[in-house]
């Protein structure tokens, strides 16, 4: 049996001509027009790629035609966009994509759940059938090992998600802690979003413009504080998110000092998102106060990054693996085909899959 | 072949002091099973001796100070095992192999297995006090294991100098919780062994009295300081680990102030 995979992605082409591949109808004949005995589409928004198994050897151009179809006087200029890997390129290309090392941000996980509803598309339209079922099944067993085995998904890699692990790290679980967004700004907004999306129930905002702090309160779930008591609120709040865009300090160790003298043991984190900075230094020196900037937080992104593009090595190796076993495996599957009149595959059942 | 187990017990411990080191040295560092495992069967193999011993000896092997050691690197071990798991710290054991393989090797290593001479009779009670008080001591360790592991996860967010051991421990707030509930649970036992030496029958040694009614009032102050938000976690962490390197190197006072009077 041959594998190909055709498809283009964030690595070989822009965003546009990607969203008009993705938004591409008339895929569920993926299998008649590709002239393969099975075919499925991998479609996200960093890639669209299509997985198919032929008996007999195919050009990949021929295969290709299904993808081009329906956007055919496009296809030319897009050409270079398109790459084609058959046989194990083909394997070893899907277990790189399942692990996340072909992804924009490596070590991500989303991938390997889009994949996996791709799959479970392609087999309820028919279009997996057993040697697509193996290869994914096989597939999703790598991106699991080489999670557990490597640390390539260790680490948050963007600012608001560093803030929300620290968080993590200092208080636990989030649902019960109190947090006061000081300032609309857009990158505060967002991590707000994040703690909230991580259990944050009481979100405290307060804004110069009152107007502007309700209309948030209300869109992520909030209330509104009156910018003249956020001080007095930083008695009660667990966590502290400043992005206004004051251009003098708001908090220093003397006015914040009074403010922390009733909660000896428990600690109050400062994210301060704000350019030139809403919190002074010094504030990190002060018992029970974790203070962290965006340059702060960005180190940490670029760190967590760095050793997931360290792991990069010790994936390939697993993957090599499992390339290596697949194409046996494979090999003995052409064996049974060779045997036989026709290969047999319909003794490959197909379980439930690993969602 | 009671020295052998405690031997292979020591192993054990060695063997996840030698992995926890490998995987920091990696920068990957995984606690789990394996350490868990080679705590586990150190434990077993620590009762096996104790065990032994004591059949040996026809008491509470608490006879010399060899055995002092002993008996506290087991307590260490088994309240790592009952605590361990409930507050799911499994990178306690990372930080308690080291010090319970540290204890056991220098109990083998130095010559502090003098055999005991005395034929009193056994006392259940002093044999009681002192059994407890070596467990109590065996939270107070572990409470300076979560003391230690504060400190570290600590002054990593602190100076934002985050390595891969950071992804590893648990949160502070509940290594905070962790070292709080491990105080009193020492605690408890040392007033227990306390009360219980009243019972012995024994004349009341007056050394021994003052060092351990001070290793009492130590913590004692620890907790009411703690519970009365007089110390901020980063101090109660730091007193834990000072606490029980007091209290160690009091117990072996009162270890060699016991020679002339085994327990």
């Amino acid at each position: 049996m041959n594998l190909y995979c055709i498809g283009l992605s964030h690595h070989t082409a822009s965003v546009e001509t990607r969203e008009r591949y993705a938004r591409l109808e008339g895929w569920r004949n993926l299998r008649e027009a590709s002239g393969c005995e099975e075919a499925l589409l991998l479609s996200t928004c960093n890639r669209v790629e299509l997985y198919a198994a032929a008996a007999h050897a195919l050009s990949p151009e021929s295969i290709g035609c299904c993808l081009s179809s329906e956007a055919r006087e496009r296809v030319d200029l897009e050409a270079a966009a398109i790459y084609q890997h058959a046989g194990d390129d083909c394997v070893q290309h899907l277990f790189r994509v399942v692990s996340g090392l072909d992804s924009m941000v490596v070590g991500e996980t989303e991938i390997l759940g889009q994949t996996k509803r791709a799959y479970e598309e392609g087999r309820s339209t028919g279009g997996a059938g057993p040697y697509l079922h193996r290869l994914f099944q096989r597939a999703f067993r790598v991106a699991k090992q080489v999670r557990t085995h490597t640390q390539i998904t260790r680490g948050a890699v963007s600012v608001g998600s560093v803030a929300v692990d620290l968080a993590q790290k200092i208080f636990g679980e989030l649902n019960g802690r109190r947090v006061l967004l000081l300032g609309a700004g857009e990158t505060g907004e967002r991590t707000a979003r994040a703690l909230v999306s991580r259990g944050v129930r009481d979100l405290r905002i307060s804004n110069r413009s009152e107007e502007r702090a309700a209309q948030l309160a209300a869109i992520v779930g909030g209330r509104a504080v009156d910018f003249s008591r956020w001080q007095e609120e930083c008695r009660e709040v667990d966590i502290l998110i400043a992005s206004t865009s004051a251009t003098a300090p708001l908090l220093d160790p003397a006015r914040l000092a009074p403010l922390l003298r009733d909660r000896v043991d428990q600690p109050l984190f400062i994210i301060d998102m704000a350019v030139p900075r809403n919190v002074t230094p010094e504030v990190n020196e002060m018992s029970g106060v974790y203070l962290y900037d965006m340059d702060s937080l960005q180190v940490i992104a670029a760190q967590s990054l760095a050793l997931r593009r360290q792991q990069i090595a010790a994936a390939e190796e697993i993957i090599a693996e499992h390339v290596s076993d697949f194409r046996e495996w494979l090999r003995q599957g052409m064996k049974r085909g060779a045997r036989a009149s026709a290969p047999d595959l319909s003794r490959e059942t197909l379980p439930a899959p690993e969602l | 072949m009671g020295r052998s187990l405690l031997i292979l017990s020591t192993l054990c411990f060695f063997a996840a002091v030698v992995r926890t080191v490998l995987s920091l040295r990696r920068g990957q560092f995984q606690p789990g099973l394996f350490n868990f495992t080679a705590i586990a069967a150190g434990f077993v193999l620590q009762t096996a001796f104790l065990s032994v011993r004591g059949h040996a000896l026809g008491r509470c092997p608490l006879t010399n100070l060899f055995e002092v050691f002993i008996f506290l690197a087991w307590s260490v071990a088994l309240i790592y095992l009952l605590v361990g798991p409930v507050y799911r710290l499994s990178l306690m054991g990372a930080f308690t192999s080291p010090l319970v393989f540290l204890i056991q090797f220098l109990a083998l290593l130095t010559p502090i297995d003098q055999p005991h001479t005395s034929h009193r009779a056994v006392n259940s009670w002093l044999e009681l006090h002192a059994s407890v008080s070596l467990i109590a001591y065996g939270a107070f360790a572990l409470a300076c294991v979560a003391g230690l592991m504060y400190l570290v996860q600590e002054r990593q967010l602190k100076t934002h100098q985050i390595h891969s051991v950071f992804y590893h421990l648990p949160p502070l707030t509940h290594l905070f919780e962790a070292m709080t509930r491990l105080l009193w649970v020492g605690f408890l036992l040392y007033s227990i062994g306390i009360v219980t030496g009243f019972f012995t029958g024994e004349p009341l040694p007056l050394v021994k009295m003052a060092i351990a009614l001070s290793v009492w009032v130590l913590y004692a102050t620890i907790l009411a300081a703690r519970h009365l938000r007089r110390l901020a976690p980063k101090s109660v962490a730091a007193l834990c680990v000072f606490a029980f390197s007091a209290a160690l190197t009091l117990l072996w006072g009162i270890t060699f102030v016991s020679q002339t009077r085994p327990l």
